[in-house]
């Protein structure tokens, strides 16, 4: 017979106010691994706070405030439901599902859950071992804590920006929101480390995640560099991310292949790399004394990048990518979405499919992670607008049909 | 487990970490919070502690500063995983420990008898974390962290508009962090269903999936309508063109302009500013800005349909354009937030630590290193525990704690 794993959160329940993605991407995390995520919504503005609702790309042909794809990918195997905070039957029934809820979750701006009257202390005197994480961009407390961000904001303040780009360039920065995928990294762990000591203790807490703290903690080196040795990140001929510092090699960099804006990603570790290296490339300035140790190659390194490139521009990618490879050298493709997503088995695992219950099937992202004991699962795809109030407020709450029917004719769920 | 001591989250918890800079990030976050992380280094140290940058340029193992960032609060032990004595020394270990994170070569423990399939047999509650590039049961090609990115696929999203430009890996490691952003919650989830099962399991965390799926809308444009985005200067990869978010202001730094003004409120506030620093005579968007009384919020649709609408929300953009070609890019920022506009200076790392909000805030971590006698700020905590604080110590001397062993052994 069949039997349906285990998950690692079953039996947890998180009252999820979280949207975007620096949000809604930590407790879908904690969803896969079988938490109850409950997220509230306003139902006056339709749950618009989350900007990702209703807006492109869209979930097949579906339109509308149902079918946004990354909102549909940001909260699938969610529960939703709909509050409107501004009457107080509907704070009561908030009250009730803190009271059965072992964290409550958030990423508004600072402040605002206080105003709501549903801060950590108000949270505490529902339920007194209640765990509170609290996601913004400048954190609760200090002079900016008013002040509004989001992830190219993050990126931009903690330096992620600035590290990540060519000399005598502007800032290439992240062409994405690196700081709102990794804040949710970074609230999932939070929220997971108060639910473990909760465990062990008893204790709930708050914690505080300032993304743009968590984002200046990924440029470690480069800190210290500044600190230690006086070596800031503005000085000539830097930042260079393309090439490797710490540690340092050469040549390291992205290289022209084959093609219309396809590249080649390389990096040559040491000198035995190097080796390799020439004799896959089989050119005769590689075999020049010059190049033979990681110093001179750096001394050297503009024109090293530059015999490279002629290099490698008439060759494919893929082909070159795989010899080098062979070769013991590291080497790769930069893959465009289509290839990694549609073309590459390594990463079969990662897209499922989920159900959404307006629109039907769609593709989500997964985790890149296999657990032994406890699989991840994600089926379902984003809830709809108040999709579980029934369930939530009827059968977990206790409220009866006739009163949900009230509450909901008169604007309150 | 041994008895909880302190408040710590992880106090308690031991984890062994096979040293290697794919995985470093992961103990770190662990040790920072609590748990006894011991990294096993090889005879003559962990290769990262070779690497420069060094404190003072002096090349040491004990002054690398790679070493020093990520491996705080860890304990040191050396064992020569080659040598038959000491390979036993380790499974003993592993045995006393409740997780262990590796990325070492595929099969290499297996090989010695002393991987997951081994010692799990043993230790049944052991939570055992692999660090590889696609899978246990894949294949382990040699790559970094730039190799990682570029297949992975945020180097496609990555660069500047002119596309003769390479695609840019971002800095500082992201690719090796993502895998570690992936192992760490794992782990938590396990040791959370560990105390109702006691039983521990077989984490696998894939660095090529954790780059994949953390790529925003590279994947999400892709996946729901097969469109494939762009890279651009300083903002968002896109499927079709967007406007500049990034300006470089009167001091030559930098600057990201976040979400333009789009409300009646923010406007008129700029309107105000551009008043008080008597700069309207100056400024070819203040006229405009006046129409934008005409509007309570501009929505995206709006900007396609309606000309004015599409007119008023550009002169909101010049004018902060024409700010930022007149102020430094720190007043810009203050100026503009305390009207309620969301944007950000282009700071580099050492700048954002001793910006005065996040000095306030405790962020800048001072740490005193014996052998230099000083003590170096490093970037703080990541996240703010109210009951259970975060702590950084001094990352280990190389073999600090072999005393550790000798335990094991009586």
């Amino acid at each position: 017979m069949n039997k349906t794993p285990p998950q690692a959160l079953e039996n947890i329940r998180i009252c999820d106010f979280t949207g975007q993605l620096a949000g809604a991407g930590a407790t879908k995390i904690l969803a896969a691994f079988g938490a109850e995520i409950i997220r509230v919504e306003d139902p006056v503005n339709k749950g618009k706070w989350d900007i990702l609702r209703g807006v492109p790309p869209w979930v097949g042909e579906a339109r509308g405030l149902e079918a946004g794809g990354a909102f549909n990918n940001h909260n699938s195997g969610k529960l939703g439901i709909t509050l409107n905070l501004r009457d107080e039957r509907a704070r009561e029934m908030l009250r009730d599902l803190v009271r059965v809820s072992d964290a409550v979750t958030e990423n508004f701006a600072a402040g605002v859950m206080d105003r709501l009257g549903f801060g950590y202390k108000d949270l505490c005197q529902i339920r007194e071992d209640i765990i509170y994480v609290s996601n913004n961009g400048f954190g609760a407390t200090g002079p900016y804590s008013s002040y509004k961000s989001w992830g190219p904001i993050a990126q931009a303040m903690s330096g992620l920006t600035h590290t990540s780009g060519l000399p005598g360039l502007p800032p290439a920065g992240w062409g994405y929101s690196f700081m709102d995928h990794t804040g949710g990294y970074y609230m999932a762990t939070a929220i997971l480390m108060a639910l473990l000591h909760r465990r062990r203790s008893g204790e709930g807490q708050w914690v505080d995640l300032a993304c743009i703290e968590a984002a200046g903690t990924l440029n470690g080196v480069a800190s210290l560099d500044a600190e230690v040795n006086g070596r800031g990140m503005r000085r000539a001929d830097m930042p260079n991310s393309n090439r490797s510092q710490s540690p340092l090699m050469s040549p390291h960099g992205i290289w022209p292949a084959l093609g219309e804006d396809e590249w080649v990603a390389i990096a040559v570790r040491n000198d035995r790399d190097w080796e390799k290296l020439t004799r896959v490339a089989q050119q005769s300035w590689a075999y020049e004394e010059r190049w033979k140790t990681v110093r001179s190659r750096v001394d050297n390194e503009a024109e090293l990048e530059r015999l490279i490139g002629e290099w490698t521009c008439c060759h494919d990618k893929r082909e070159l990518s795989q010899l080098l490879v062979a070769a013991g050298v590291p080497a790769a493709p930069v893959l465009k979405p289509q290839e990694r997503i549609e073309a590459d088995d390594r990463t079969d695992g990662l897209w499922v499919n989920v159900e959404h219950s307006q629109i039907g099937p769609s593709k989500v992202e997964g985790l890149p992670i296999s657990m032994s004991e406890t699989p991840w699962s994600l089926e379902s795809g984003a809830p709809c607008l108040g999709e579980h109030n029934q369930y939530v407020f009827g059968e977990l709450l206790g409220r009866s049909e006739r009163e949900l029917e009230t509450l909901f004719e008169e604007g309150v769920i | 487990m041994r008895p909880s001591e302190t408040t710590s989250v992880l106090s308690g918890y031991r984890v062994i970490e096979l040293s290697s800079e794919r995985c470093a990030l992961a103990g770190k976050l662990l040790a920072d919070m609590g748990a006894e992380v011991v990294v096993v280094e090889p005879p003559g140290g962990c290769t990262t502690r070779t690497w420069e940058p060094f404190a003072h340029d002096r090349p040491d193992k004990e002054n690398g500063l790679h070493w020093w960032h990520y491996n705080t609060s860890k304990k040191s032990v050396v064992l020569d995983l080659d040598n038959e004595a000491e390979i036993s020394k380790f499974r003993s270990l592993v045995l006393s420990a409740d997780v262990v994170i590796e990325a070492e070569p595929l099969g290499r423990l297996d090989g010695l008898s002393a991987d997951w399939k081994q010692l799990s047999r043993q230790n049944p509650e052991l939570i055992w974390v692999s660090v590889t590039h696609h899978g246990r049961d894949g294949e382990d090609p040699p790559s970094t962290d730039l190799t990682l990115l570029a297949e992975g696929g945020p180097v496609w999203s990555c660069g500047y508009d002119d596309h003769v430009i390479p695609p840019v890996r971002g800095g500082g490691n992201q690719g090796f962090h993502t895998a570690c952003h992936y192992a760490v919650p794992s782990i938590l989830a396990a040791l959370i269903w560990r105390e109702g099962s006691g039983t521990g399991q077989l984490i696998d965390v894939s660095m090529l999936g954790s780059l994949n799926a953390t790529t925003e809308f590279a994947t999400l444009w892709w996946l729901n309508e097969g469109r494939q985005v762009e890279r651009q200067t300083g903002r968002h990869a896109h499927p079709t063109p967007t406007e500049w978010t990034q300006i470089e202001c009167a001091d030559g730094r930098w600057f990201n302009t976040g979400v333009p003004p789009r409300t009646r409120d923010e406007f008129q506030a700029l309107r105000d500013w551009i008043e008080e620093l008597g700069l309207v005579e100056n400024c070819s968007a203040y006229e405009i800005l006046k129409l934008g009384d005409q509007f309570e919020r501009i929505g995206i649709l709006e900007l396609d349909e309606d000309p004015l609408a599409a007119e008023v929300f550009q002169s909101g953009r010049e004018a902060i354009e024409f700010l930022g070609q007149r102020l430094p890019a720190h007043e810009l920022f203050i100026g503009l937030q305390e009207r309620g506009m969301a944007c950000g200076v282009v700071y580099t790392p050492e700048e954002m630590i001793h910006d005065p909000h996040f000095v306030e805030r405790g962020f800048p971590h001072s740490i005193y290193y014996e052998h230099l006698d000083a003590s170096y700020e490093h970037p703080g905590a990541p996240y703010r525990f109210m009951k259970t604080p975060w702590a950084a110590e001094r990352a280990p001397y190389l073999g600090e704690h072999q005393a550790l062993l000798d335990d094991l052994s009586s």
